[in-house]
């Protein structure tokens, strides 16, 4: 990792007094696994530029907290600007970063001509949100892509940016701004530094923070998307198949839907209310994920046993933690239950049930796989309801993002057209005795349908 | 002297007052573990045996233990006074539970003889009063015991009668666990005596007829023994000339025979006994109106004496009418029979009218192979190791047998439609899948018996972790045989300057005395697992992942399959093999084909930021040495930490070109798997590189071969050859070899041996550990690599693929062979160093 910031306000070997680093001597300071350096390429009168290289020790860096070696072993820490540089920009340079300059007290206001270079910054593939995050504070912002291989040009360009500041600035307001947003613009990848360090970075926004236009989308990025590595056995079986490890949230819909109230609410609104008009007492939710349809369920005291289901370990221990089911007293305990299974094979547990929920589940399901669920959930638990819902496809060219094609999620394996669903559901339906009917979900828009369809199957 | 006859297992419940000698009678004819006292269970939770506060709780701990015992069908007898209905009725309840037969031994002593032995123990202070009572209990009891449901009821009078007595164990009588076959088991014949002739015949069996041409017997050839499902009777031309020659067989001991509900019903007919003449029964006694009255009364006791199953061949073969859940296997129960007879049934009925049939087979998870009849199938389908022998003959289908243990079926055709069906024979075809999974094939905590290296455990939160990936990305366990094993790196090499050297592979084979080995090029792609068949009738075959995703959409695969096809048929391997599938193990090149996402995401993109890092450090760096800032050794360390990016970002690029579709795809496949009804892990391993060069050959385009080199660990010179070629294959960043017995399949007297050690090139390893590992500061500590989990792995994971090829080839079901891969998976997902 490494960055340079040059001043050229003469005498600028000022600068040598404002870090407290002398620009004839290179030092060192040890940080988190690694070691911080600092040198001064050039310091002259006219031009004094000061070089911040981080080593870190990629053996290190391979291990998480517990021990444990990392599916991406190989990463781009040692180099991409990240939290860890911040943290060592922090440290390296502290009493400059404070303000104070104990030899030369009048240096600390004075504005200087800076410009500063950060080699490798990660902007994600947004050069926009680097400018926006750096001109409301008063920088000429040149962010220059950097290309990924040049011997595959189809692959482009990388998450990276070369970044070059140019502008007048106090040099403690400079090294605030590197200070907070380069971890900001790291995306919440925040490995190997701690969550009081982050918070650090944040508290050290000051006055800029406070009136900066995107002051929200960097404190969302910087604390609210703090992520861990996952280092369950899926995400081991994932890296073991060279898959990337992917620790994004599951995402939802497109955004734009945000007008009323949000599809996710109006979807979780309809499946209860057809949950509650086909009489169930008992109720098992497939594919619960975190738990909020469970939630609701569970404020409905006639539901007298509620089943969640879900294939990941990870949700369900999620789903646990936001039901706070540790600590929930025992009338309401002893209603809900969350076990792991999946749609691909029968499972017993899930027989008996009054009605069963399947709230976006069939659409993450590879197509010759839907047999097996059609057996589990209308063979062999056979509830006395099926809720389904599914996206409309038909509505995607209503979505900006999706209106060239595309799935709404990353993990649907097809979404149906209303004719679809129904070809699917009719058959279904026929074969094991169950009747459906079909309602809209969001607003039903003339020509394309709407956003959700939902299917309530009866016997 | 009594002897009492016991069948075994059974519940046998000891009456008697307390000092009738009962704790005595149980340990003289029972051992240790089968007797279970009330006194004990009164100790084991009041720590006092006489505590007579602690009943209750005691017989819930009796109860529980009792219960354990009969579902596992150990022969229990219950120490207890028992002279209480309430406490025979809980014990009864046990035995109707776990279906086996409640037996009662009344020990009935005179009331002084009790007394006075109660006496004589000081921790028995009750008075003669409590023995009055029970006793009065006891013989107000006597009359009512096999009314109340025991089968057989034993009363020993007095103190010499019970001491004289002996007991007789007694199998049950569907056990004839003893009668190994072989075995020719015949489907429902329902009155077609020429069919059965026919089939007979073809069975080889020699048909015996009397003085009027009647058939009465038939000898089979060496040793083997017909088995008659039942159902020989009723809807067909001839039912009494079936009875005369299968009773025949029968009295001669060429023959087994079960009843069916055909059978069941006639001799409540011939009883006497109300019953609807319908479903062709009219037929039968029409028929026998013309037998002798004598000939009826033979059919009468035969039909009325057959065991309504039999558990044969050590229980490895169970037969019955209608079949029989697990559960069920070799236990004596009216429900037992009832489900032998008739079957398992939802209590609906059909648009025909019939009885809506449980699928009882699909959640089969026994070991042994269930045979049956009673449900007409157009074609017979092996569903979880059990098989439906109707073939509704007499329907116009086909008189089906079973060959066992060869699993050959021999069936002959019906002469004609004798009775018109209900409903169209093919209208059968099952709505659901019939080799559906159940969760419990899974999850948790699971054992798996391997041939080759034991059991292997599974460990619930692998399973937990397994379960998510098979189900959101496996293919359908139908396509997925096997899963690849890991495989454990060579020991780290003592050199200095490197991590892995052939040296270490040398010597761990030739430690365990395997000094012929084969060093494979190990070709830098995507371990893929390729099940290609000569034509599309088996489905459509799969190119699958270690984890069990398809590597691509489904047309590429089936393009790709059809040059993989037609390359095996210009090797002629079809032929050579006898199997119409082969299972293959390749590696799939580019390695980019299937990680381009990664490759993008963290390899290209660490050598990126590096690039774009390091030039302008090592620039400033420069600048600043120049005016004399003594920056030396950073200076130093980071111009080589720019070399050592740039050389992991040409070993990286070795790696990727584009493909499209199936267009650019290569494979190198270096094992055959299996194929129809055998694997080939113990064919030596230049034999499967040489099917290998062959298939290169036909379609050079698609194929790639496999350099190698044979090693003999004895010969110096061979080592060092061996050394040499590894050292060429690695020079410019290829990655490696992977090292193994000659022979293939290897095992010593320390057990199975590892069937391959990879050895990394240096450059390669780049990848692995970081661009800069092999400075000396990074490289001395990576030395340290803790590989023993990682070996162990590998070989649980070798032998769970073996043995899930082998169940495979065997035809076993499904769910036997999805554990066995779920549990590769499973020890997959296990925290170890991906490194390694």
């Amino acid at each position: 990792m490494f960055l340079t910031l040059t001043s050229t306000t003469r005498p600028a070997t000022d600068l040598g007094y404002l870090l407290h680093k002398h620009p004839d001597r290179a030092q060192s300071v040890s940080v988190t696994a690694g070691e911080a350096h600092v040198f001064y390429p050039e310091a002259t009168e006219e031009r004094c530029t000061v070089g911040l290289l981080v080593e870190v020790d990629p053996v290190a860096l391979a291990r998480n907290k517990k021990g444990h070696v990392l599916g991406q072993y190989v990463n781009d820490r040692p180099y991409a600007a990240s939290s860890m540089l911040a943290v060592a920009l922090g440290k390296a340079f502290r009493t400059a970063l404070a303000g104070r300059c104990d030899a030369r007290r009048e240096l600390v206001e004075r504005e200087l001509d800076l410009e500063i270079h950060v080699p490798a910054l990660p902007a994600d593939g947004d050069p926009a949100l680097v400018r926006g995050l750096f001109e409301p504070v008063g920088w000429a912002v040149t962010a220059t892509p950097v290309e990924l291989d040049e011997t595959v040009p189809d692959w482009g360009a990388s998450r990276y940016v070369d970044l070059r500041l140019a502008g007048r600035q106090r040099l403690q307001d400079a090294l605030s701004h590197l200070y907070v947003l380069i971890p900001v613009l790291d995306g919440g990848k925040h490995y190997w530094v701690g969550d009081e360090e982050i918070d650090k970075l944040v508290r050290a926004g000051g006055d800029w923070l406070a009136a900066h236009p995107l002051r929200e989308t960097i404190l969302r990025r910087a604390l609210a998307h703090q992520r861990r590595l996952v280092d369950d056995a899926t995400a081991r079986l994932l890296a073991s198949d060279d898959e990337p490890t992917n620790d994004e949230p599951m995402a939802d819909e497109p955004v734009d839907e945000a007008k009323a109230r949000p599809l996710v609410a109006l979807r979780r609104d309809a499946v209860l209310a057809a949950v509650k008009a086909s009489g169930a007492r008992t109720v098992v939710d497939v594919g619960c994920g975190e738990g909020s349809l469970l939630r609701a369920l569970l404020d409905d005291a006639s539901y007298t046993q509620i089943l969640g289901v879900d294939v990941s370990p990870h949700a369900l221990a999620t789903a646990e933690r936001h039901l706070r089911l540790s600590t929930m007293d025992d009338r309401r305990r002893e209603r809900i239950r969350l076990v792991q299974s999946s749609l691909t094979y029968r499972d017993d547990r899930l027989a008996g049930f009054d009605a069963m929920v399947l709230m976006e589940v069939v659409e993450h399901l590879d197509p010759p796989r839907l047999p097996a669920l059609e057996d589990a959930v209308f063979a062999h638990a056979r509830p006395g309801t099926v809720v389904l819902t599914t996206p409309n496809a038909e509505h995607n060219i209503r979505y900006d993002g999706l209106a060239g094609g595309g799935y709404r999620h990353h993990d649907h394996r097809f979404e149906w057209t209303r004719d679809e669903l129904r070809a699917w559901a009719d058959r279904v339906a026929a074969t094991h005795g169950y009747e459906v009917r079909y309602t809209p979900v969001g607003a039903d828009d003339p020509e394309v349908g709407p956003p959700t369809q939902l299917a309530v199957f009866t016997r | 002297m009594t002897a009492l006859a016991i069948p075994s297992p059974s519940l046998v419940v000891l009456v008697g007052v307390s000092g009738s000698g009962k704790s005595s009678f149980a340990t003289k004819h029972f051992g240790p573990y089968e007797v279970v006292s009330s006194d004990y269970c009164r100790g084991l939770v009041s720590d006092d045996e006489n505590d007579q506060d602690a009943t209750k709780d005691a017989f819930d701990v009796l109860g529980y233990i009792v219960g354990k015992r009969l579902e596992r069908g150990r022969l229990t007898v219950v120490d207890a006074t028992n002279v209480q209905p309430s406490a025979r009725r809980h014990l009864l309840g046990l035995a109707k539970e776990h279906d086996l037969l409640p037996v009662a031994i009344v020990l009935d002593v005179p009331d002084g003889v009790a007394i006075e032995r109660n006496a004589g123990r000081p921790d028995r202070d009750f008075g003669a009063g409590v023995v009055k009572r029970q006793s009065s209990q006891l013989h107000r009891s006597l009359g009512h015991l096999t009314k109340e449901g025991f089968r057989r009821v034993h009363v020993l009078r007095g103190v010499e009668e019970i001491e004289e007595a002996t007991i007789v164990r007694e199998p049950l009588l569907n056990d004839r666990r003893d009668e190994h076959g072989p075995f020719d088991v015949v489907g429902d014949v329902h009155g077609c005596r020429s069919e059965l002739e026919a089939l007979l015949g073809q069975l080889g069996y020699a048909v015996v007829r009397d003085d009027r041409r009647r058939p009465v017997d038939a000898v089979p050839p060496d040793g083997r023994r017909a088995v008659f499902l039942g159902d020989l009777v009723d809807r067909g031309p001839d039912s009494p000339g079936v009875l005369r020659l299968v009773m025949g067989m029968v009295a001669a001991g060429h023959a087994l025979c079960l009843p069916g509900n055909h059978e069941n019903k006639l001799v409540r007919a011939l009883s006497g006994r109300q019953v609807r003449i319908s479903h062709g029964l009219e037929t039968t006694l029409e028929q026998l109106e013309a037998e002798s009255p004598e000939f009826t009364d033979q059919v009468k006791e035969f039909c009325d004496g057959l065991v309504a199953h039999l558990v044969l061949d050590d229980g490895r073969l169970v037969v019955a009418h209608a079949g029989l859940k697990e559960a069920y296997h070799g236990r004596a129960s009216g429900r037992v029979r009832s489900f032998a007879l008739y079957g398992d049934t939802t209590g609906e009925t059909d648009e025909f009218g019939l009885p809506v049939r449980y699928p009882w087979a699909e959640d089969y998870r026994g070991r042994a192979m269930v045979l049956y009849g009673h449900t007409p199938v157009p074609e017979t389908t092996w569903v979880n190791n059990t098989l439906c022998l109707d073939t509704g003959c007499v329907f116009g289908g086909r008189l089906t047998a079973l060959r066992y243990p060869e699993k050959e079926l021999v069936s002959v055709p019906a002469e004609r439609v004798w009775y018109e069906p209900v409903k169209p024979l093919a209208a059968t075809t099952p709505v659901r899948e019939p080799d559906q999974l159940d969760i419990g094939d899974v999850l948790g905590k699971r054992v798996v018996d391997t041939a080759h290296h034991g059991r292997v455990t599974v460990r619930e939160e692998d399973a937990a972790g397994a379960l998510e990936v098979m189900s959101r990305f496996a293919l359908h366990p139908r396509y997925l045989p096997y899963l690849p094993p890991t495989m454990a790196p060579v020991a780290t090499s003592r050199r200095d300057d490197l991590l892995e050297h052939p040296d270490e592979a040398f010597a761990a084979y030739a430690d365990l005395g395997v000094t012929s080995l084969l060093c494979e090029e190990k070709h830098m792609g995507s371990r893929a697992v390729v099940f290609v068949r000569d034509d599309d009738g088996g489905g459509p075959g799969a190119v699958y992942t270690r984890t069990g995703r398809s590597f691509f959409e489904p047309e590429v695969t089936a393009s790709l399959l059809g040059q993989v096809r037609d390359a095996v048929s210009g090797a002629g391997l079809w032929d050579e093999l006898a199997t119409d599938w082969l299972l293959l193990d390749a590696e799939l090149l580019p390695w980019s084909a299937k990680a381009e996402g990664l490759l993008r995401e963290q390899y290209a993109a660490t050598g990126s930021a590096a690039r774009s890092v390091l030039t302008p450090a090592v620039a400033a760096l420069e600048t600043a040495r120049a005016r004399g800032v003594d920056v030396g050794a950073l200076a130093d360390r980071t111009v080589a930490r720019r070399t050592d990016a740039a050389a992991f970002t040409d070993v990286y690029r070795r790696y990727c070109w584009p493909t499209d579709g199936s267009q650019g795809v290569l494979l190198a496949p270096f094992q055959v798997l299996a194929s129809a009804g055998r694997t080939w892990a113990d064919r030596e391993h230049p034999w499967h590189l040489d099917v290998a060069d062959r298939l290169a050959a036909q379609d050079p385009g698609l194929f790639r071969a496999t350099r190698r080199l044979v090693v003999d660990t004895g010969d110096p010179a061979s080592r060092d050859a061996g050394v040499t070629w590894w050292e060429e294959l690695t020079a410019d960043g290829g990655e490696g070899m992977v090292v193994k017995p000659l022979a293939n399949l290897t095992r010593t007297p320390k057990g199975l041996v590892q069937p391959g050690l990879k050895v990394r090139g240096r450059e390669y390893l780049r990848l692995i550990y970081g661009p800069d590992y092999t400075r000396p500061e990074h490289l001395s500590r990576l030395k340290d690599r803790h590989l023993q989990h990682k070996r162990s792995l590998a070989l649980r994971e070798y032998a769970l693929g073996l043995e899930a090829l082998d169940r495979y080839v065997a035809g076993e079901p499904l769910w036997r062979v999805h554990e066995a891969v779920f549990a590769v998976l499973a020890l997959e997902s296990e925290p170890v160093d991906p490194r390694l």
